[in-house]
């Protein structure tokens, strides 16, 4: 086990270093550099080009210039952003990565349950119409164009019903006259939904347990008792800091974003779950739960579900990684600010460190996942461990 | 080939059929019960019959422009002049624009059709692409196994890493890419990662059979096993990948040209693109057909592309078949 993790470390580092190799050579190949942004600017003579070059080291050899590029990248210098020039690249990421990351976990975090339940359901209805109407309509919500039911979205909530902003991360003529940051609440927030998430999974492990030996009848009514009075709790809490009314702002603008991708999202887990159900229910262990006389249900949610959640426990954690791949579009469309957004607009914006940073750290994130997904299928399928 | 060199064929054992005849009888034979399996599963039908309609679009838009339609009138792409007062500019759909025209006063329905030729074009670079290299790489990499293995495997890891989306956006701008290019890249990235690490674990299985043991037996050296024995047993589900790939070629075109990014004359993703800069977005109630027809077409055929690589998955995979 621990062998398997050093390993599996070690991969994901060389893996890494070949990507930023990559990633190097990418923007060497390109024909020209930096400076030639300033070729046709009368103002930048070509002296001055040359005295660029010099000092940002563009003249040096390639091997010299990558040697120089990697240790920067692990000192945490990614360069300084053309478009907002004195900042540098990595506060820009830092500023912008935690929206990304709660857009895209509440959403794939609601549509991992939603598609669980519903994809066990439709499997267990293999050839009724039920099925194929879900499938059918599961794989065109899976492949649907995302720009255009963004779109058909917010035509119909933002602006036929009017519910919620079209666009952005907040209303600023409500900030124009707060006296705190957008971003502090926004990480409060963060904070909460951590918090809240975290209730969840131990309320679930005590669920568990109840289940388990440990029986104990008054424990359902006192679970939603602390439950119902935590999220009260938390409401009020808001409610009285002073800045609930900027907070709620921001989730207001989140809540189509987040609906949107849900919807798309959703399908895709649903799918796997039939597909996953469909091959373990083939095993003989289903037949001999039936043979017992199990009711359907048990046989569906405790001996077939169980041991259909593995490869959908391991699209969960890459669809995590992808998500800041995918939220290039939803965010552009949403001019909601994340990584996504910057990325696109760096292109657009020809703000190459912006750009190739925004990309390498997306980069980073998916290789993190990878490796995280690994590990839980490590710890999920134990015959993993004994190859 | 094997004819000539290896003197087993039937006619050997005396009976009256040659050999590529027996195989062409036994390839019809799979075929027709291949057939069978697929129409017996109906989404694939759908799907199939959707690809069909939006092919016969994609080919009957040359002749529509030929003979039936004014070139000045219906070009998808070029706005001509004199014609761009007379022609009402988001007109809504008429008896002469069956799909409205579009804010630059272009045929909805002409460029509908136009943008089928794309995604067909790019859906088959991608997939042939994806096909010609995955193919190959995965049956190398089972059959040698070891350090050639262990490199294409984790050159694999790699590519599969890469976040497919962004890496587009970032050669897109870096190097600009057109239809041609662009399905290039997605069968590399395809062909290197994800379809290569499939097919090699099912070219693992088949390289453990008898006949591959067999023909190492008769004589038969690496490359003639790989080639007559192990690819041959892989297409079907290469082929099965190439659907896949193609899903995802059609749906990267029309994010990478709805955002602007993609060198291209016209397209689906384009089509929304134009609307939605152009300011049409909010009025989508009355100016419908400016997005409605593109984000359908893309969608419906995505969809059906998907489905009926599910179809076609049922048929290799036979524990997905209906117990």
């Amino acid at each position: 086990m621990a062998a398997y993790l050093l390993r599996r470390s070690l991969q994901s580092i060389i893996t890494f270093l070949v990507f930023l190799t990559l990633v190097f050579f990418l923007v060497q190949a390109q024909p020209g550099d930096f400076t030639s942004f300033y070729v046709l600017d009368p103002k930048v003579t070509p002296e001055s080009r040359e005295a660029i070059r010099e000092s940002f080291g563009l003249a040096k050899p390639v091997w010299q210039q990558y040697l120089i590029y990697v240790k920067n990248f692990f000192r945490g210098d990614f360069g300084v952003s053309f478009t907002q020039y004195p900042k540098p690249v990595l506060s820009v990421l830092v500023e912008r990565l935690p929206r990304t990351a709660l857009l895209f976990v509440t959403a794939t975090v609601v549509s991992f349950y939603a598609g669980f339940a519903l994809g066990k359901v439709i499997a267990w209805s293999r050839g009724k119409a039920v099925e194929y109407i879900s499938t059918v309509g599961g794989v065109y919500l899976y492949t649907i164009f995302t720009p255009w039911l963004a779109l058909v979205l917010i035509w119909l909530f933002a602006f036929r019903l009017g519910w919620f902003p079209v666009s952005k991360f907040i209303d600023p003529d409500l900030w124009v006259n707060a006296t705190v940051d957008a971003n502090l609440v926004f990480n409060l927030l963060i904070l909460t939904a951590g918090v809240l998430l975290a209730t969840v999974g131990l309320a679930t492990f005590l669920l568990r347990l109840r289940q388990g030996r440990w029986r104990w009848p008054q424990s359902d009514a006192l679970l939603l008792v602390v439950g119902l009075g935590f999220l009260g709790f938390i409401v009020l809490a808001w409610g009285l800091s002073g800045i609930g009314h900027l907070a709620l702002d921001i989730v207001g603008h989140m809540v189509l974003p987040v609906l949107t991708l849900t919807l798309i999202s959703f399908a895709g887990t649903m799918l796997l779950t039939r597909a996953s159900m469909l091959e373990t229910l083939r095993e003989d262990y289903v037949l001999a739960a039936r043979a017992k006389g199990l009711s359907e249900r048990a046989v569906r949610d405790r001996h077939a579900a169980r041991n259909a959640l593995l490869p959908v426990v391991t699209s969960f954690v890459f669809s995590l990684a992808f998500a800041i791949d995918g939220s290039v579009i939803i965010e552009t469309i949403f001019s909601w600010p994340g990584m996504g957004l910057t990325l696109v607009q760096s292109v657009q914006s020809e703000d190459l460190p912006l750009a190739v940073g925004a990309f390498v750290f997306t980069g980073l994130l998916a290789l993190f996942a990878h490796l995280v997904a690994d590990l839980l299928y490590l710890f999920l399928d134990p015959r993993v461990q004994r190859r | 080939m094997m004819e000539g060199k290896y003197d087993y064929g039937p006619q050997r054992v005396g009976v009256a059929e040659s050999l590529w005849r027996t195989r062409l009888r036994l390839l019809l034979r799979n075929l027709r019960q291949d057939w069978a399996t697929f129409t017996s599963n109906r989404v694939g039908l759908v799907g199939l019959g959707i690809i069909v309609i939006y092919g016969l679009m994609g080919l009957a838009h040359p002749i529509l422009m030929g003979w039936v339609w004014d070139p000045n009138v219906y070009d998808p792409v070029i706005v001509r002049a004199l014609e761009y007062q007379a022609i009402p500019q988001a007109a809504p759909p008429s008896f002469s624009h069956p799909l409205g025209t579009d804010p630059l006063a272009r045929d909805i329905l002409s460029q509908l059709m136009f943008s089928a030729q794309a995604a067909f074009t790019l859906g088959t670079v991608a997939a042939l692409v994806t096909v010609f290299i995955a193919t190959p790489v995965g049956a190398v990499a089972a059959y040698y196994g070891g350090i050639i293995d262990a490199l294409l495997m984790r050159f694999a890891d790699i590519v599969i890493m890469l976040p497919p989306l962004s890496l587009l956006i970032i050669l897109g701008a870096f190097f600009g890419l057109n239809l041609i290019t662009l399905g290039v890249v997605i069968g590399i990235i395809s062909g290197f990662g994800t379809t290569a690490v499939i097919v090699k674990s099912q070219a693992l299985s088949i390289k453990v059979r008898p006949y591959i043991e067999a023909a190492r037996v008769a004589g038969g050296n690496n490359w003639h096993i790989i080639f007559t024995h192990l690819i041959p047993n892989l297409i079907p589900l290469s082929f099965l990948y190439m659907m896949f790939t193609a899903t995802a070629a059609i749906f990267s075109e029309a994010v990478l040209s709805f955002l602007g990014i993609l060198d291209v004359r016209m397209s689906w993703g384009l089509m929304i693109h134009t609307s939605w800069r152009q300011g049409y977005l909010l009025s989508l109630g009355e100016f419908w057909w400016l997005i409605v027809p593109a984000g359908a077409s893309i969608t419906l055929l995505c969809g059906s592309f998907y489905l009926v690589g599910r179809a076609l998955d049922e048929i290799i995979n036979p524990r997905l078949r209906q117990l």
